[in-house]
């Protein structure tokens, strides 16, 4: 069963993500996309994250199709512009992807070529409706194409906005990606369930399927730093404790991954799991909370 | 108004290196209002190259003017005469000033003594800040009068990116995010529903941009009997 077929079905559904490396080794995110393959609906493969250049997600999603994974090809607006855009999504939907995610994307003073060229021709908002667009066999000029592709678009939403005026933008912005054609929501990372429940019920009436964020901790000082500068990214105190406590680090954050997990069965439709290195122990989180 | 700075001195100095007689050309307009480029930093520069290359043993003459604007030429014809004196000009005006000159002084060199930066406006800090990324198709009726084409480091229509921490831009902490001044003008205004409406494209002039102004006709004396 592919994502968009999961996400149908009405069941709770799981999405995890690969980080391509800088360079041409693609041994280990392979081996680590064929350990989780049968667990999860989907993986994600990131675009150049945190503005960092690496290996494409384009030519990763392809892989992983040859591996019988659903891929979630994330596409920002950082590097392309509308021609390559709708030409990398072309190019994708022929190489065997079928879901996108819209991203804005990071900018590129945060990552290891900060002179680099931002583009931002299209936002995430405009890049949905590009690929609406692509699906009814138009292309953004209006021109008609000869063969068109048939995306799951998806976006993301940060419930974690961390003051009032930043939430009701998120929720204002979300409404406008469900307008331009996003049809499932992955979020940042959470770790507080309350709040995360109280942004639940905010967009209940918005009927898309909501997937939680879930970033596997891997130490106290990796949290420290999130809750500095990761924007939506909120830790709460007991927590880093609990990590800065153990012995077994990563029996602690499987535990605390798989709480989150189960805490999230009544709130959302899924979860994503962000395991950012630790992808082999998505099966053990997973298994903790029961899926 | 343009803003803009003085480029460093080393790199002023090493641009007329080769001249020995320059004329020094401040303007009136935005730069003297921004403090880079008006009479005072015309003096200024020119004591200081003078000081700087006499004790080198290599005297330099520099003349001194400050026009209305740089970027009219009716006021750049007033120095054309003059400039025949001179091996080079060295304009205190922005770009369009340098050009303006340059457009019309054809037979020497014109050199930028400033930097431009912007178009900005002053704080009640006194930094500048720029506001305007002059983009052709001003939306500021939608976004409570704060630009986000210019304010925003990514420059997005459609709402803030997800960044900002703390009502700061992920970009640089210096800046507070423009999408949270925006929408707190909104909620002052009674506006918000603005956000969820605005969905345009945003439009990439092709450069250069012209922009005809049709000279309005005169008017006709009323014909008798009409
Ligand atoms: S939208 Fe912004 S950049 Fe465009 S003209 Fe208006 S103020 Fe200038
Ligand atoms: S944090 Fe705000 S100002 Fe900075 S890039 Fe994002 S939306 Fe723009």
């Amino acid at each position: 069963m592919g994502f968009r077929e999961a996400l149908d079905s009405g069941r709770f559904v799981v999405t995890a993500e690969v980080g391509p490396v800088k360079g041409t080794e693609t041994k280990e995110l392979l081996e680590d996309a064929e350990l989780i393959k049968e667990k999860v609906d989907a993986i994600n493969v990131t675009d150049l994250q945190s503005s960092v250049m690496r290996l494409g997600s384009m030519a990763v999603c392809h892989l992983l199709v040859d591996h019988g994974v659903d891929p979630v090809f994330q596409m920002t607006c950082r590097d392309r512009n509308r021609l390559a855009l709708q030409s990398d999504l072309l190019s994708a939907w022929v190489l065997g992807v079928r879901n996108v995610l819209a991203l804005t994307g990071d900018h590129p003073t945060l990552g290891d070529h900060p002179d680099a060229k931002p583009v931002f021709d299209l936002d995430s908002v405009s890049l949905l409706k590009v690929i609406g667009r692509l699906n009814e066999g138009f292309d953004m000029a209006g021109n008609e194409l000869k063969g068109s592709p048939d995306f799951l678009p998806g976006a993301v939403v940060n419930p974690g906005a961390d003051n009032e005026a930043a939430l009701e933008m998120q929720i204002i912005k979300m409404e406008k990606k469900i307008e331009a054609g996003a049809k499932f929501f992955q979020t940042q990372g959470i770790f507080d369930l309350d709040l995360f429940e109280r942004f639940m019920k905010r967009v209940e009436g918005f009927r898309v399927p909501v997937l939680g964020g879930i970033i596997l901790l891997k130490s106290a000082g990796m949290a420290r730093f999130m809750n500095k500068n990761v924007a939506g990214v909120f830790v709460p105190e007991p927590l880093i404790k609990e990590m800065e406590a153990t012995k077994d680090k990563v029996r602690t954050s499987v535990g605390i991954a798989a709480h989150l997990v189960k805490g999230m069965k009544d709130l959302c439709r899924g979860v994503h799991i962000m395991a950012i290195g630790w992808e082999k122990r998505v099966p053990m989180v997973l298994e903790e909370a029961g899926l | 108004m343009v803003v803009a700075e003085i480029k460093p001195f080393e790199e002023i100095k090493n641009s007329i290196r080769e001249f020995k007689k320059v004329l020094l050309v401040g303007c009136g307009t935005c730069v003297t209002v921004c403090l880079s480029g008006g009479r005072k930093q015309v003096e200024l520069l020119a004591s200081a190259l003078k000081m700087s290359r006499n004790l080198e043993g290599d005297e330099v003459i520099i003349g001194e003017k400050v026009l209305p604007r740089q970027c009219d030429p009716k006021f750049v014809d007033m120095i054309k005469d003059e400039a025949g004196q001179y091996e080079a000009v060295l304009s205190m005006g922005c770009g369009a000033g340098v050009q303006g000159i340059a457009d019309i002084i054809t037979d020497i060199p014109v050199l930028p003594a400033l930097n431009t930066t912007f178009i900005g406006m002053a704080d009640e800090k006194g930094r500048y800040l720029e506001v305007c990324a002059a983009c052709g198709n001003c939306i500021l009726a939608e976004t409570g009068g704060i630009c986000p084409v210019a304010r925003c480091a990514k420059g997005l229509i459609h709402g803030p990116c997800g960044g900002s921490q703390r009502g700061l831009c992920e970009v640089s902490k210096d800046n507070p995010c423009v999408w949270q001044m925006i929408y707190e003008r909104l909620v002052k205004l009674n506006k918000v529903d603005f956000l969820k409406k605005m969905s345009r494209q945003r439009k990439i002039p092709v450069r250069p941009r012209r922009l005809v102004r049709e000279e309005p006709k005169p008017k006709k004396e009323p014909t008798k009997g009409a």
